[in-house]
C-alpha cells in the first residue's frame, strides 16, 4: 500500500511525464492557449491513460512475454505495434462511448480526443511499464493514473500562464511558441526541486 | 535637494531629441525618474496617478533589505574569525578594532557581488531599454541586490554574472521587462546557479570564506573547522537527535541560530535583521501581510506534522518547527521573495493558498529530499508556475459567484 501510493506521488511530480521525461510536448504546447480546453486535454489524457496502461499490462504480461501464451514462443517483438494498436483503438472506443453517452463533453474535448492516440505521454506510459516490470495491475492503474494527473497539472499551469502572458510585451520575434518554450524550460527548472524525492 | 533639480534640469537638453547625448535619453529619463517622481500625466482615459509609483516601492524593499546586507556583511566576517579562532571578543561584546576587522572583511567579500550583479543587470537593462526606445524599467533595483544575498558567500564572481545575465535576459527581458515576468527574477539567478554549477551552491566548502582578502584576515582554519550549514548537517546526520555544530565545532544553540551567526547564504541568516525589513514592508504595505503569514503558517504546520509522524530515521523530520522557520532561507524568502508582488498571487484570497503551498512545499522539499535542504527558493519557484492558475480558480469563482447573483436579480 505504501509501495502504491510513493508510486502515485512520484509519477505525479518526481517523474512527471512533461517535466522530467519532455513527453507529450506536442499537444502540450498547442492546446496550452487557455485553462478550460487544457483542463479538457488533461482529463482526457488522464482518463485514456488509465485504461490504456492495464490493458497492455495485461496484454504484456499474458500475452506478449517469452513463454506465457505458448510455450517456447517469444512475442515480444510484437509490443511497439500491440500497444499502439490498443491505444488507437482504445481512443476510438472512447471517443464513440463519449459522443453517444455526452455529447457536451464530447464537443468540448473536439478534436482532442483523436489526438490522444498520438499522444507519447500515453506510449510512454505504456513503455515504462515494460521496462520498469510492474508487478501487478493496480501498480500498473496507480501509474497510469499519477502520469495523467501529472500532465494535467502541467498543462493547466502552462495554460494559466499563457492567460496571464497575454499582458505581457513580449519581443515580436518570440511571440507564441517561442516565449512558451521558455516558460516551459523555466518551469521544467523549477520542478526540479522534486528530483531525488524520497516518497 | 532644489540644487540637485537644478543640476538635472540643466543638463537635461543634451539629452533630449538633438542633443548631443540623446542616444543616452533612457539612462538620463531612467536616473532623473528615479531622483525625482515624473510629472508626465496620461494623453488618454482618466487615471488616477498615486505619488507613490513602482520606482518608489522598488526603493522600499532596497532599504528594507541593508540590514539584512549589513548583517550580512558582518556574519561573512564572523564565521571567518570564527573558523580560524581568531575571535577574541564574543558578538555581544565586540572589541571595536576586531568588529572593523570583521565587518571589512564582509564587506570586501559581498560588495563586489552586489556590484558584479547591478553592473551586469543594469547593463542589460539599460542596454534593451535603449534598443527598444523605452524608458527604462526600475525592477532590476531590488533584484540586483537580492541575488547577492541568496548566494553563497565563496560563489565566483563571474558565475554570478553569468546567472544575473541569465536571469535578467531569459526571466525578465523576455517576458517584457519589469511587472511582465512570471518567475522571480532572483530566484531564476539562483536556481540557474543551482543546477549549473552545484559544487559552489551547496556542500560543506561555499558557506564560509576562508581565504584571506585585500589583506584581512586569513590564517589556519581551526582543526575542528567544518563550513556545513545548519540545516547540511541535519540532512546528514541520521536518528531522531539532531546536534547542530558553529564552523569551529561548538554547539550552536537556537538563540544563535535566531541573531543569524551561522553559516548560510550572504543576506538570508539573520531573523532580526530580515524582521526589521519586513515590518518596514509591512508598515508600507509594499508586501501583503496575508502572504508572509501563511507562507510561515504552512511551514509551521508541515513542519509540525513532520515532527509527529516523521520517519524515526529521518532527523530533518524531527527538527522542531521552530528551528525550520528560522534556518536557511525561509525567513528570507517569506519576507522578500514569496511577497514579489508580480510574480506571487494576485487575488486576496490566493495569497493565502499561494503562501500556505510556498511554506509546506519548502519544508516538504527539505525533510523529503535529502539532496536540497535549502530548498526554500526552490519551492518559492515552484509556486511561481502555479500563482496564475490559483488566481485564474479565484477569478472564475468570482465571475460565477456574480452571474449567479444578477441573473437572480433579473429573475426576481
Amino acid at each position: 500500500m505504501e509501495n502504491l501510493s510513493s508510486l502515485f506521488v512520484k509519477s505525479i511530480f518526481v517523474d512527471n511525464m512533461i517535466f522530467a521525461y519532455f513527453l507529450g510536448m506536442c499537444s502540450f504546447l498547442a492546446v496550452s492557449k487557455n485553462v478550460k480546453t487544457a483542463f479538457g486535454l488533461g482529463v482526457a489524457v488522464t482518463f485514456v491513460q488509465f485504461i490504456t496502461l492495464p490493458v497492455n499490462y495485461l496484454l504484456e504480461n499474458y500475452v506478449l512475454k517469452p513463454n506465457v501464451l505458448i510455450d517456447g514462443v517469444d512475442l515480444s517483438f510484437l509490443s511497439f505495434i500491440v500497444f499502439i494498436a490498443v491505444i488507437a483503438g482504445i481512443v476510438q472506443l472512447v471517443e464513440m462511448v463519449v459522443e453517444k453517452f455526452s455529447p457536451a463533453l464530447y464537443a468540448s474535448l473536439g478534436i482532442f480526443l483523436p489526438l490522444i492516440a498520438v499522444n507519447c505521454a500515453i506510449m510512454g506510459g505504456s513503455l515504462f511499464m515494460q521496462q520498469r516490470n510492474f508487478t501487478s495491475i493496480s501498480e500498473a492503474s496507480v501509474f497510469a493514473m499519477g502520469s495523467g494527473l501529472g500532465f494535467l497539472v502541467a498543462i493547466v499551469g502552462l495554460a494559466a500562464i499563457r492567460e496571464k502572458m497575454a499582458y505581457s510585451h513580449v519581443p515580436a520575434p518570440l511571440k507564441g511558441l517561442g516565449i512558451t518554450f521558455i516558460v516551459v524550460g523555466l518551469m521544467a527548472m523549477a520542478f526540479m526541486c522534486f528530483s531525488g524525492l524520497k516518497v | 535637494m532644489k540644487a540637485l533639480r537644478k543640476l538635472v534640469d540643466k543638463i537635461k537638453p543634451n539629452f533630449q531629441e538633438g542633443g548631443k547625448l540623446s542616444m543616452f535619453h533612457s539612462v538620463f529619463d531612467g536616473f532623473e525618474t528615479f531622483l525625482f517622481v515624473p510629472s508626465k500625466t496620461s494623453t488618454s482615459g482618466t487615471h488616477i496617478h498615486d505619488a507613490v509609483d513602482s520606482k518608489r516601492m522598488m526603493s522600499m524593499v532596497v532599504i528594507a533589505l541593508v540590514p539584512a546586507l549589513l548583517f550580512g556583511m558582518f556574519n561573512v566576517g564572523y564565521q571567518h574569525f570564527l573558523a580560524t579562532g581568531q575571535l577574541v571578543a564574543t558578538y555581544w561584546n565586540p572589541q571595536t578594532a576586531q568588529f572593523w576587522n570583521i565587518f571589512l572583511y564582509g564587506v570586501a567579500l559581498v560588495l563586489p557581488k552586489v556590484i558584479v550583479s547591478y553592473v551586469v543587470g543594469l547593463g542589460i537593462e539599460f542596454t534593451v531599454a535603449q534598443w527598444k526606445k523605452e524608458e527604462i524599467h526600475e525592477g532590476f533595483l531590488v533584484s540586483g541586490i537580492l541575488i547577492p544575498l541568496i548566494v553563497p558567500v565563496d560563489l565566483p564572481l563571474w558565475m554570478l554574472a553569468v546567472a544575473t545575465a541569465f536571469s535578467v535576459i531569459f526571466a525578465k527581458e523576455v517576458f517584457g521587462g519589469t511587472g511582465m515576468n512570471i518567475f522571480n527574477v532572483a530566484l531564476v539567478a539562483r536556481a540557474f546557479l543551482f543546477f549549473a554549477y552545484p559544487t559552489k551552491m551547496s556542500g560543506d566548502e561555499v558557506w564560509v570564506g576562508t581565504n584571506e582578502v585585500f589583506g584581512l584576515g586569513g590564517g589556519q582554519l581551526v582543526d575542528s573547522f567544518s563550513g556545513a550549514t545548519p540545516l547540511g548537517q541535519t540532512a546528514v546526520a541520521t536518528g531522531k537527535e539532531f546536534v547542530i555544530h558553529n564552523v569551529a565545532g561548538a554547539t550552536t544553540s537556537w538563540w544563535d541560530m535566531f541573531v543569524g551567526l551561522i553559516p548560510g547564504s550572504i543576506g538570508e541568516t539573520s531573523v532580526i535583521a530580515i524582521a526589521l525589513g519586513a515590518i518596514l514592508l509591512l508598515v508600507t504595505r509594499v508586501a501583503s501581510w496575508k502572504t508572509m503569514l501563511s507562507v510561515f503558517l504552512g511551514g509551521a504546520i508541515t513542519a509540525f506534522l513532520f515532527n509527529t509522524f516523521g520517519a524515526e530515521s529521518n532527523t530533518m523530520a524531527h527538527l522542531p518547527w521552530y528551528y525550520h522557520l528560522v534556518l536557511g532561507g525561509f525567513c528570507f524568502g517569506a519576507v522578500f521573495m514569496a511577497t514579489d508582488p508580480v510574480t506571487s498571487a494576485r487575488t486576496e484570497k490566493g495569497k493565502w493558498i499561494f503562501g500556505f503551498l510556498i511554506g509546506a512545499m519548502a519544508i516538504v522539499i527539505r525533510v523529503l529530499n535529502p539532496g536540497y535542504p535549502e530548498g526554500m527558493m526552490l519551492a518559492i519557484l515552484l509556486m511561481n508556475i502555479f500563482a496564475p492558475l490559483i488566481d485564474y480558480f479565484f477569478v472564475q469563482a468570482n465571475i460565477s459567484k456574480r452571474l449567479k447573483r444578477t441573473t437572480k436579480s433579473i429573475n426576481a
